[in-house]
């Protein structure tokens, strides 16, 4: 049994079908690519398994268990942690806070040991104010913990979203598109990023990514969309060479 | 450079808390004698405006949990004040013959608190089916909760035996509230709201305000978090309400309509939003700046708004905008 696996899954907006009998299945320790056109239904998966749109058929099941239709905090809490297209951090809110706010679930005291400011609150926020500072080391962003999230520069920002994601301790961490809008440089660089944190944390990472080159190197299997259609799956050869990818991104061949 | 290599070295310098909850207990029990000898030695006007000043702290820093942390615009301030008003008002005049000497203290706190539990149930009850709206939309709900109590208030005589007035107004209300309920009460509200947000435990409430999505994408019940800030806040606007209705001994639904909300939300946002400290300042100077002005008579408002104005203008964040006075640090906010 595959740590999260997805069945037949599929979508329709008032008729219109978005997604249609998709299939997946990620291990710990995988990363996965998830590749395709434009429009192709990518985000629209991602949506769906972390909770934002309630499927219309199929069936996400991670650990086994059915998670689809489930509201986005409690599917982050079965262990599925995202980041998104459009960079969604806690802008106003310092590097350090943004992580640590990824530590919420972690927090075992209650209200009453806050409003005291019991020992064992100050333990528990030092050793996450550790682990914070901890990883933040990793994605090379350690000073700037007190800058606020918004005045950091682009790569580091995508950086700062996916150790905001770790944070929340994932079995399965889904990258929407996390090298948009770099250069090719910080791309080679986010690869290598990426990589480490999954030998380091041992979680299953799902990537969307558009450009092809780059994923090619990274990921073990690969699934390609178009039209909401799996029209490829298989290791970054199989799919590089299968000629109905080599379709839907450079257009029919003229005979 | 590193900023920070451990997380020890970001508590260096910090005053444990032991030491400042002694601190807390410290101060509220100094309010005692600081307050007996206000009631002898200070002029009734001067003591009005401190304790008025008191419970604009109390609302102001209540609607900021709401508004300004949290990020759910809220016109509703002066209707949970309202509820917690006349729950105090009606049971202490209702029971004022039988209340008296070594008795009243403990019965005053126990109304105070059950004020702030009808506003905070009130919270609950409006929380959960408006927070499903947003800006605009949140605004005009609760704008419409104020003004519903309003209108009952006006229209309800009394409840069974109790006395509630209706429109002419609840009066004669016994003078209970005094420099030290209300002070007491602005350490209270002030150390737990600023405990709670500025802690593991609260810092969800400003993920709310930054970014919803990521928040609920982050594990946090949103949902949870909207309706806990309306209920807090709910809660202190309540207790400030029993401690107002005390101060004057008078009642008018009138009071409580949505010129008064906005008067609260112009010292959240004058404050700066978010910045706890900035609420008490805005509340401080927009208490005493118009007991000032009086000399201007007519013109009072107008110098008011103007300020105002030029305030916006020149300073839009409020006056600390996102920060804090002291506790530097623990904020981290920019």
């Amino acid at each position: 049994m595959a740590l999260l696996e997805i069945k037949n899954l599929g979508i329709e907006f008032r008729g219109l079908r978005a997604l249609s009998g998709f299939n997946f299945a990620l291990d710990q320790g995988e990363l996965v690519g998830l590749i395709g056109p434009n429009g192709a239904g990518k985000t629209t998966v991602f949506n769906i398994v972390t909770g934002v749109y309630r499927p219309t058929a199929g069936d996400v099941l991670l650990d086994g268990k059915s998670i689809a239709g489930m509201k986005p905090f409690r599917v982050n809490r079965r262990g599925i942690a995202r980041t998104f297209q459009n960079i969604r951090l806690f802008g106003g809110l310092s590097v350090l806070d943004n992580v640590l706010i990824g530590f919420n679930q972690s927090v075992a005291h209650g209200f009453l040991g806050t409003l005291v400011r019991s020992r064992r609150q100050q333990m528990e926020e030092r050793l996450h104010e550790e682990e914070a500072i901890e990883l933040l080391r990793t994605f090379d962003l350690v000073d700037r913990l007190h800058d606020s999230a918004r005045t950091l520069a682009y790569g580091p920002q995508r950086r700062l979203e996916i150790a905001r994601a770790l944070a929340t301790r994932p079995k399965v961490l889904m990258l929407d598109e996390p090298a948009a809008g770099m250069n090719p440089q910080e791309k080679m660089d986010l690869m290598e990023l990426i990589g480490a944190v999954r030998r380091k944390f041992n979680v299953g990472i799902w990537l969307i990514e558009h450009d092809m080159k780059l994923v090619m190197s990274v990921c073990q299997r690969m699934t390609v969309l178009d039209h909401g259609e799996t029209i490829s799956v298989g290791t970054p050869q199989q799919v590089q060479d299968d000629p109905k990818v080599i379709e839907a991104y450079l257009g029919k061949a003229e005979v | 450079m590193d900023q920070a290599a451990s997380a020890t070295m970001l508590h260096r310098g910090e005053v444990p808390a032991w030491a400042v909850n002694l601190g807390v207990g410290i101060v509220i029990a100094a309010l005692i004698p600081v307050s007996i000898s206000f009631d002898k030695y200070i002029d009734n006007y001067v003591l009005d405006v401190l304790i008025r000043i008191g419970v604009a702290i109390i609302l102001a820093v209540s609607l900021n949990l709401i508004n300004g942390i949290t990020g759910q615009f809220s016109l509703g301030h002066a209707g949970f004040m309202a509820l917690g008003a006349y729950t105090g008002g009606v049971l202490l005049k209702h029971y004022q013959h039988q209340i008296h000497g070594a008795l009243l203290p403990p019965v005053f706190i126990g109304v105070t608190i059950l004020g702030g539990l009808v506003a905070a149930i009130a919270g609950l009850i409006v929380g959960i089916p408006t927070l499903r709206l947003r800006g605009d939309y949140l605004a005009i709900a609760t704008l419409g909760f104020g003004e519903i109590i309003t209108v009952v208030l006006n229209q309800i005589e009394s409840i069974g035996k109790f006395e509630v007035g209706g429109s002419a107004g609840l009066h004669n209300i016994p003078h209970v509230t005094n420099f030290f309920w209300t002070y007491a009460w602005v350490v209270i509200c002030v150390v737990v709201i600023a405990r709670l947000v500025y802690s593991a435990k609260g810092k969800p409430f400003f993920a709310v305000r930054e970014d919803e999505i990521a928040a609920a994408a982050m594990g946090i019940d949103t949902t949870y978090y909207k309706v806990a800030a309306f209920v807090i806040g709910a809660f202190f606007a309540g207790v400030a309400g029993v401690l107002s209705a005390t101060l004057s001994g008078n009642l008018d639904p009138g009071d409580f309509n949505f010129v008064k909300s906005i008067v609260i939300v112009v010292m959240v946002v004058l404050g700066g939003s978010g910045s706890i400290t900035g609420s008490v300042l805005a509340a401080i100077l927009l208490t005493y700046l118009p007991e000032q002005l009086r000399a201007f008579e007519d013109w009072r408002l107008v110098i008011y708004a103007l300020l105002l104005i030029v305030m916006m203008l020149v300073r839009p964040e409020g006056l600390l905008g996102n920060r804090e006075l002291w506790w530097k640090r623990k904020t981290a906010m920019v």
